[in-house]
């Protein structure tokens, strides 16, 4: 095989020097009436043959199509730098830096990702990423209930309902309430989205003093596009911020990898899961980065550690780093402000379905139809347009109501386009 | 090195965007919108690209050179791999086409990958079926003691409060038990690496819901006793756990499903070859037995006449992940797969075990090994002879850099003194397995004769030892 490169000679001569006859008998430590009798396997491939394949499976799905999906997850212009960086092995082939002096690109990276997410959301911390925004969610929940060591956990209305049913499924063994709503009273904290699922604008900036009465954190879920123009967790007065970091230059890829992006207040800094960079110096001064705190996690508390995490989503975090480098202020601005410039433009063109929102939208907002959302959609399947996601198939509204995601890739003459047919359709 | 920040000029962009083709306005109130703007830094792509070669600079990976991290397989990341994830008909692919029926025509090729790819997973193991699920191992650590809990809450085995871990085994285990709401007992190990039987006997009490191990164990050895381990926990309904990381010893040779092993879960980024990214993405789906599928994570793609469908499981645990976990990372480990087939999967536990014991062969007489039995893909040595000359593990791999080569894993597990874990993998050739041996022999001459040299390595790489009680002390972790 190619990526096995030992020859017959070779295995014989490495065999002479180990001192056994064959390779069979490096196994003799397995008790023979627990080898492997067979398997259905298919046989190997060429590597022709698996481009092939492989092409053949990415042919049969329709990932081109114009889309008006999003529900936490966006269809964002990725820069070609974003790629090319990204994709260079020295990143890419490297795994956790536990030797810092050969690491100190790994190290300074995640040192300046967490910078810009501090810059971002306007808290002071950030770890160097978790898995993704649900777990994100989850880990904000546990690390509320360390500090305040309280178990009930509120949850607001505007939180994706993917990332309620991760903490369902997360927490189904730990010591938690979970409850709907917003009241802080005897709570480890409150979970607020903004903007919320159904893209919903709010200032969340009045919870934040009810939390700080009552003894509960504010844990503010955020999309960080939306952070070129809107109010940031911290102007808000949160204490943990918590994102899904896809939408900055990471592939919608079907599900992931994703990028679990958390940010907090000074104080709950020793209190917060994940890996975290540090800056420090060596014996000639010269200045590096380390992995810190160590002592929270668990390679060395083991069942005492803050989390069970033990990676971070590394390359990741490097590609949201490098986007937002490539962005810089205004074209974070500019890319937020053409996202809700063209989004309102379509909620103008759709003056005739009932908008769901009770306040202002950023890029996205649900509408009831006049029909089923989801035969809807089939429809516009065949005119190539991805409507949006009907919130009945995701628990978060009724047969009719359709979610409708706008981004910068999004032109006027698609979004005119989604708008006649929808009334086409919609109203017939 | 600067940070991105001192290179940063206003004014200076490396983005455009189209003119914007509809009228610009907001229907944002003044309330809602951020006071300043982020203070990122304003840079050309020139500067942007030079920033970021130049950080990979001072990084090493694989593809640089050997990298014998013990546990964590960094065996070769193939390229193809790579241009089969990047194709926009997966990269491009919307996760919610797979929330709602209507869509699901669009994504069939996506749906057939996941399909496939745990129909394969669970074959290769023995187990009943499988779900890609979990993003990383730690994740389905979680997911297989949280399968656990709902397999005994379901049965109504209130008294089942306790997991059981051997005092070699990975961090995460009890971290992850815990999660789950377990109590954890650790079990001791014996002098020859393995679990010790009669302590394990001891603490398989009828509270007992499961038994979390590694197999061959974090002491790169086979679990002889592994039989006997599962007898004891069926015989009280408790629930054998497979954790994935040493998979790559075995594969092919012995299946867990068949070693007694109820539930597991695979790192996609160990034994197959999906890239570590410098501490993630991983991908670490769980597999299970028969008697756990009804509870597995949900949705689960089906295959029916009309096509790949998603349907929940009966007693579903419900979603640990938005969608299919890290789907592209499980694009790349089915390429690999299916490049190797049948033959091939099995080459790779021969030559990976081979490679290891040809290390040990070579480096026996110059370091103590730090267990008599017969090593698998991973040989550990303790460097306490050096260390009685002041050279301790720590100087070994630190000098390893010097030599060119990443280190080994050092002072892991926790029940070897001054460990050193040496994971070669099956993609290194002979020559440079030679060449790390001359390297760790001559550190070996050195530690005697000239123990100071050792004792300030690296002296080649871009900074020296860092000051790590600074780091955690004057704790700065972002410029602000």
């Amino acid at each position: 095989m190619s990526w096995i490169p030992a020859t017959d000679a070779d295995r014989q001569e490495m065999l002479e020097v180990i001192g056994v006859d064959s390779i069979d008998d490096l196994f003799t430590s397995i008790p023979p009436s627990l080898r492997m009798k067979g398997w259905n396997m298919p046989p190997g491939m060429s590597e022709m043959n698996v481009r092939r394949h492989l092409s053949e499976l990415a042919a049969r799905n329709q990932a081109g199509a114009v889309s008006f999906l999003g529900g936490g997850y966006y269809d964002h212009y990725i820069p070609a730098a974003v790629d090319a960086l990204s994709s260079r092995s020295e990143f890419y082939t490297a795994y956790t830096p536990y030797q810092p002096e050969c690491s100190q690109g790994t190290l300074q990276s995640i040192y300046e990702y967490q910078s810009v997410m501090c810059r971002l959301t306007g808290l002071d911390y950030a770890n160097a990423s978790l898995y993704d925004g649900g777990t994100a969610v989850f880990e904000a929940a546990m690390m509320a209930m360390r500090i305040t060591r309280r178990r009930r956990i509120v949850v607001h209305k505007s939180v994706n309902p993917r990332y309620r049913e991760m903490l369902a499924t997360h927490s189904a063994h730990v010591d938690a309430e979970i409850v709907n709503g917003k009241d802080p009273k005897d709570a480890a904290c409150v979970i607020v989205q903004n903007p919320g699922f159904l893209g919903t604008v709010r200032d969340f900036g009045y919870l934040s003093e009810r939390c700080r009465a009552a003894g509960a954190l504010l844990v503010v879920v955020f999309y960080p596009i939306s952070l070129g123009l809107l109010k940031t967790p911290g102007e808000m007065g949160a204490d943990i911020s918590v994102a899904e970091g896809q939408s900055l230059g990471l592939p919608l890829g079907f599900g992931g990898p994703y990028l679990g992006v958390m940010t907090v207040r000074k104080e709950h800094v020793r209190k917060m899961p994940g890996r975290i960079a540090g800056m420090t110096y060596d014996r000639e001064g010269r200045r590096g980065f380390v992995l810190t705190l160590q002592a929270r996690e668990q390679h060395i508390r083991r069942e005492k550690a803050m989390s069970n995490i033990c990676s971070n989503q590394a390359l990741c975090a490097l590609r949201a780093l490098i986007y937002l480098s490539l962005l810089g202020p205004s074209g974070l601005r500019e890319v937020a402000a053409a996202c809700h410039a063209k989004a309102e433009h379509l909620k103008q063109q759709l003056a005739f379905a009932e908008t769901l929102n009770n306040g202002p939208t950023f890029n996205e907002f649900a509408v009831r139809l006049k029909k089923d959302a989801r035969q809807v959609v089939r429809i516009l399947l065949q005119r190539g347009i991805h409507a949006g996601l009907p919130l009945a198939d995701v628990g978060a509204g009724e047969a009719n109501d359709l979610l409708i995601a706008v981004t910068e890739k999004r032109t006027r003459a698609e979004l005119d386009a989604l708008a006649q047919a929808l009334e086409e359709v919609s109203c017939s | 090195m600067q940070l991105i920040f001192d290179k940063s000029r206003p004014g200076r962009r490396a983005i455009t965007w189209d003119n914007l083709d509809v009228t610009e306005k907001t229907g944002l109130p003044a309330e809602c919108l951020r006071m300043v703007p982020p203070a990122l830094p304003e840079l050309g792509e020139l500067d942007v690209v030079r920033h970021f070669t130049r950080l990979s600079q001072r990084n090493v990976g694989i593809d640089d050179t050997f990298y014998p991290l013990g546990s964590c397989t960094m065996k070769y990341n193939p390229k193809i791999a790579e241009v089969a994830a990047a194709q926009p008909g997966f990269a491009g692919l919307h996760p919610h086409l797979s929330s709602s029926e209507s869509y699901w025509e669009t994504c069939q090729g996506a749906l057939e990958l996941v399909y496939e790819l745990e129909r394969l997973l669970a074959e290769i193991a023995g187990m009943e079926a499988s779900s890609l699920q979990p993003i990383a191992g730690a994740h389905g650590e979680l997911t297989g003691a949280l399968l656990m809990a709902a397999y005994h809450r379901d049965r109504g085995h209130a008294h089942k409060d306790t997991i059981i871990v051997p005092d070699s085994a990975h961090g995460t285990n009890p971290a992850s038990a815990v999660v789950a709401g377990f109590k954890v007992v650790e079990v001791p190990s014996d002098a020859n690496g393995q679990i010790n039987l009669d302590k394990f006997r001891a603490a398989m009490t009828d509270n007992v819901a499961g038994i979390m191990l590694t197999c061959p164990n974090t002491h790169g050895l086979f679990e002889e006793q592994v039989q006997e381990i599962a007898k004891a926990a069926h015989a009280v309904d408790a629930l054998l756990y497979y954790d994935g990381a040493n998979l790559n010893a075995i594969i092919g040779q012995c299946r867990p499903g068949d070693l007694g092993f109820d539930v597991m879960h695979y790192n996609l980024h160990k034994t197959f070859a999906t890239p570590h990214g410098m501490g993630g993405p991983g991908c670490g789906p769980v597999g299970v037995a028969k008697r756990l599928v009804p509870y597995l994570p949900g949705p689960r793609v089906v295959k029916r006449d009309a096509g790949f469908a998603l349907v929940i499981p009966e007693k579903s645990i419900g979603r640990v992940a938005a969608f299919f976990g890290n789907f592209l990372i499980a694009v790349r480990a089915y390429a690999y797969l299916r490049y190797y087939g049948d033959e091939g999967l099995k080459d790779i536990s021969r030559v990976a075990v081979l490679n290891a014991n040809y290390i040990h062969a070579r480096l026996k007489e110059a370091f103590k090994p730090a267990f008599d039995g017969r090593f698998m893909h991973e040989c550990l040595f303790s460097a306490v002879p050096q260390a009685e000359h002041g050279v301790h593990a720590m100087d070994i791999a630190k000098a390893l850099l010097d030599y060119g080569f990443h280190a080994p894993t050092v002072y892991f597990p926790l029940t070897v003194k001054e460990c050193l874990m040496i994971e070669p993998t099956e993609t290194e050739s002979k020559e440079t397995l030679d060449q790390f041996c001359d390297a760790m022999l001559d550190i070996a001459e050195r530690a005697i004769h000239d123990p100071e040299a050792l004792q300030t390595a690296p002296t080649s790489t871009p900074v020296g030892r860092l000051d790590e009680v600074r780091a955690a002390r004057e704790l700065n972790c972002a410029c602000l």
